[in-house]
């Protein structure tokens, strides 16, 4: 399933903040974006913004790109996408996205340990929220998508399928990216996860425009 | 990260410590060593992919640096990886080693933690370098990384003195492109010539080698002057920044107009250059991440300069991480404000503030991870409320929620020590409801010592040795009672309980993690005894490869809502009301909660 609620389309994609909890692979993510970018003949910088080895923590990753780019770090406000792995981490790190900007949400609830001993409450409507602030919004259920392609795991490179939509790089170039970045045992389902977000999303974009 | 040859001269994304690896490999590095540490880690498990290098985890960095020593005695040029802290453990031969003349090239790599992602403090290791007289280089991307590394084998040689690489987590963790070059085969033959004037730090001898150290730091400093790796890049004459390392990329991306003095050099500084500078620009700014140590260092030259607040105003905060953010604003204001008036608080306020916008939704720190072995153990120490002393590792969690149960913790191996030291203060009876809690590879790091007071000084602790079989914080490295090496290898494996029975422990039990049952008989048993005991409460980390098992079943109509499952906080069991809701993707199949429901609601998957 992926839902895309537009305002308007991003035209550049040179900031990302990709946003997740511990052991969910956003730090593959990052590097999957990296290395497309890379190959595109950009500057590249990343940083993962992560604390005590990512137990089961939120996790913030950057990717930069451009003719030159200084400091490793996207400054708040400034992010052009934001993909979260996780419905409240893309809510915790909406300030990083500029207004009008492009996000790209799974519909996954992993619940923080003061959920789970009931002292604190999930939030709810957290897909209104986002609808309403952001550009763009792509609401995934990318562990639905990964679980068909064969593996839950895959969940990470379904949201990058359908994120691929929105940026300027063919199949190819994606698939050189995540073939560079995973193991040979993993490839065939990701790339499988990949394809199937990513035509599920433009199917949508598709229909937006009609 | 690439090792094959036909990449060679090709543009990869590398990390920082990827790139300090590369520098490493290419400049001929022969032998290699480390205790992990975030964010210093990678660096070692980087250099384990090329071959024909030693590469090592030693069992702490005090063991790795006297290795590399050795090494280096020899004539290899050699590497030496750590976190910040990590230094204090190896400060006791490194304050030595710097009077020593180094033989082959030596590296220190020193990853410092400036706003504590996980480290229990901010040291600024660049202070390290001013007290052994040692020069420090402070790389500001990946490519610098790779080449300050390559130049610090050769400024080791040519000085005859170890150098210290200062990283941050920022440079370390970061990913940038770096270019690849060829290894540089060690032209020299290594051999060790018996040279007890140069070798052995017998007074008499080190006294002949002080002067030395000093001849050699006037020598640094004069090279200082003219070393490549300290730039001037000239803009607009109106502000000047003096920076370097990650906070460079910040202040060329806040101020792309302004004069730019970048320290590759962070120790000597180049008087004669800042001094020079510091004429030719209206504003002068030091932005440095860490202490105001090149601040004080330019301030004692006579040369005002704006930084965090030494002598003059205070424009940068003393604490934490820098951004490009605070770095634009916090000289606006200054520029903006056009005096001294912001105090040290209002800039440390204001570094804080990002992480105050949102409280209001639930945080989500890090926690002991579903099927970790370690939660059987912190639930039978919150049901007996026993006091814990703690250590660092993964363990340390233990201090969060639901358990709240690590009482203690300084460093590496503290918890042993803590143990006996409140025994000592309040008497036999504190140990009769207290543990000592270390992990196996922490154990080994530097808990045998302070096991070996207990029983020397007659207390009566009960040390609780948690054995997951790995250095588990840092990515599952190995080490000498894991069984396999740095390259995984299998190796030797430490024997734990022979190892404590020879320390004179004799009440030793071994106990697997899982069965909560045999964990509480043997804490209860072991903390009731009037003599030092230790309890190795093993299970391999859930995170090793092959330890996942199916996830459990929960059977609704079997629930009473008891919520007694709950107290076992496992992150696959959310709060539904008075009863759970499993998430079946973070389930392990531990099988801990099946045995604390009464009922039988919860039930192991039939295979
Ligand atoms: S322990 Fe068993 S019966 Fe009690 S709440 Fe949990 S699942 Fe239900
Ligand atoms: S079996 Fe129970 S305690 Fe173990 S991971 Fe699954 S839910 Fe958590």
């Amino acid at each position: 399933m992926v839902e895309v609620t537009s305002r308007s389309r991003p035209e550049r994609i040179d900031n990302v903040v990709i946003a997740s909890v511990g052991g969910q692979g956003g730090i593959l993510a990052t590097r999957i974006l990296a290395s497309l970018f890379l190959n595109q003949g950009w500057e590249v910088k990343t940083s993962e913004v992560h604390g005590m080895a990512q137990r089961g923590g939120s996790v913030e990753t950057h990717v930069r790109r451009g003719q030159r780019v200084h400091s490793p770090l996207v400054p708040r406000g400034e992010a052009d996408l934001l993909l979260a792995l996780e419905q409240l981490e893309g809510l915790r790190y909406l300030p990083w996205l500029r207004p009008g900007g492009l996000c790209v949400c799974s519909t996954e609830r992993i619940a923080p340990v003061s959920v789970t001993l009931g002292n604190q409450a999930y939030p709810g409507e957290i897909r209104e929220t986002l609808g309403q602030t952001v550009g763009t919004l792509v609401w995934v259920d990318a562990l639905g998508i990964a679980r068909e392609a064969g593996n839950v795991r895959a969940a990470n490179v379904a949201l990058l399928g359908a994120l691929s939509p929105f940026i300027d790089a063919s199949e190819q170039e994606w698939q050189e990216a995540i073939w560079a970045d995973l193991p040979e045992r993993v490839r065939a389902v990701n790339l499988a996860a990949f394809r199937m977000a990513r035509e599920l999303t433009t199917a949508e974009m598709g229909r937006g425009k009609a | 990260m690439p090792t094959n040859s036909t990449l060679e001269q090709a543009v990869v994304l590398l990390s920082g410590n990827e790139a300090i690896a590369r520098g490493a490999y290419e400049a001929g590095v022969a032998v290699a060593a480390g205790y992990p540490g975030t964010p210093s880690t990678e660096i070692i498990e980087a250099l384990v992919r090329y071959p024909d290098i030693w590469v090592q985890w030693s069992p702490n960095e005090k063991v790795a640096l006297e290795v590399v020593i050795g090494a280096s005695f020899a004539g290899a040029r050699t590497l030496v990886a750590m976190k910040h802290v990590g230094l204090n453990v190896a400060a006791d031969p490194f304050l030595t080693f710097c009077y020593m003349s180094t033989n082959g090239g030596t590296v220190i790599v020193s990853a410092d933690d400036p706003g504590m992602h996980s480290s229990q403090n901010e040291q600024d290791n660049r202070q390290y370098g001013r007290m052994a007289r040692t020069p420090v280089l402070v790389p500001s991307d990946s490519q610098e990384a790779k080449s300050f590394t390559e130049a610090a084998f050769d400024i080791s040689e040519r000085f005859a003195t170890p150098v210290i690489l200062r990283s941050t987590t920022r440079l370390s963790h970061g990913r940038s492109p770096v270019k690849l070059g060829v290894r540089k085969e060690a032209a020299r033959r290594l051999a060790f010539e018996r040279n007890p004037e140069r070798f052995v730090t017998l007074p008499a001898h080190a006294r002949s080698w002080h002067p030395r150290v000093e001849e050699r730091l006037d020598a640094l400093r004069q090279f200082a002057e003219d070393c490549p790796f300290n730039r001037l890049e000239w803009g607009s004459k109106e502000i000047g920044f003096v920076t370097g390392g990650v906070a460079y990329q910040y202040v060329k991306e806040a101020f792309p107009e302004a004069s730019v003095l970048k320290l590759g050099l962070a120790y000597p500084i180049p008087r004669e250059l800042i001094r020079r500078f510091a004429s030719e620009v209206r504003y002068l700014f030091v932005v440095e991440e860490g202490d105001p140590f090149w601040e004080e260092l330019i301030l004692a030259q006579g040369v005002k300069v704006a930084g965090q607040g030494v002598a003059g105003p205070c424009v940068f905060p003393r604490v934490g991480e820098l951004s490009v953010e605070i770095v634009r604003s916090a000289v606006k204001e200054f520029l903006g404000a056009g005096s001294a008036s912001a105090s040290a608080g209002d800039r440390q306020a204001r570094a804080g503030k990002g992480a105050a916008e949102t409280v209001s939704l639930p945080a989500r720190p890090p926690v002991l991870c579903p099927g970790c072995p370690h939660r059987g153990v912190f639930y039978v120490l919150a049901k007996h409320h026993l006091i814990a002393t703690g250590d660092i590792g993964c363990y340390t969690l233990g201090a969060a929620p639901p358990f709240n149960n690590i009482d203690t913790c300084t460093c590496m191996g503290s918890s042993i020590g803590h143990a006996l030291g409140l025994e000592k203060a309040l008497g036999r009876e504190f140990s009769r409801r207290a543990v000592a809690v270390i992990g196996d590879s922490t154990f080994v790091h530097s808990g045998i010592a302070p096991l070996i007071d207990v029983v020397y000084n007659r207390g009566t602790v009960t040390v609780i040795i948690l054995d997951n079989g790995t250095t588990a914080m840092t990515g599952h490295q190995g080490h000498p009672a894991s069984g396999w090496d740095a390259r995984r290898q299998p190796a030797p494996r430490i024997d734990l309980e022979a190892l404590c029975r020879a320390c004179g422990v004799n009440d030793v039990q071994v106990v697997d993690s899982y069965d909560l049952k045999a964990v509480e008989r043997a804490i209860k048993a072991a903390v009731a005894r009037e003599e030092p005991s230790v309890v190795i409460a093993r299970r391999p980390c859930v995170l090793l490869p092959g330890m996942r098992k199916p996830p459990i079943r929960f059977l609704p109509e079997k629930c009473i809502d008891c919520g007694a499952c709950f107290r076992l906080g496992c992150p696959a069991l959310e709060k539904n009301g008075r009863r759970p809701r499993l998430n079946e993707v973070l389930c392990t199949g531990c099988l801990m909660c099946v045995q604390l429901c009464k009922p039988g609601a919860l039930i192991a998957q039939e295979a």
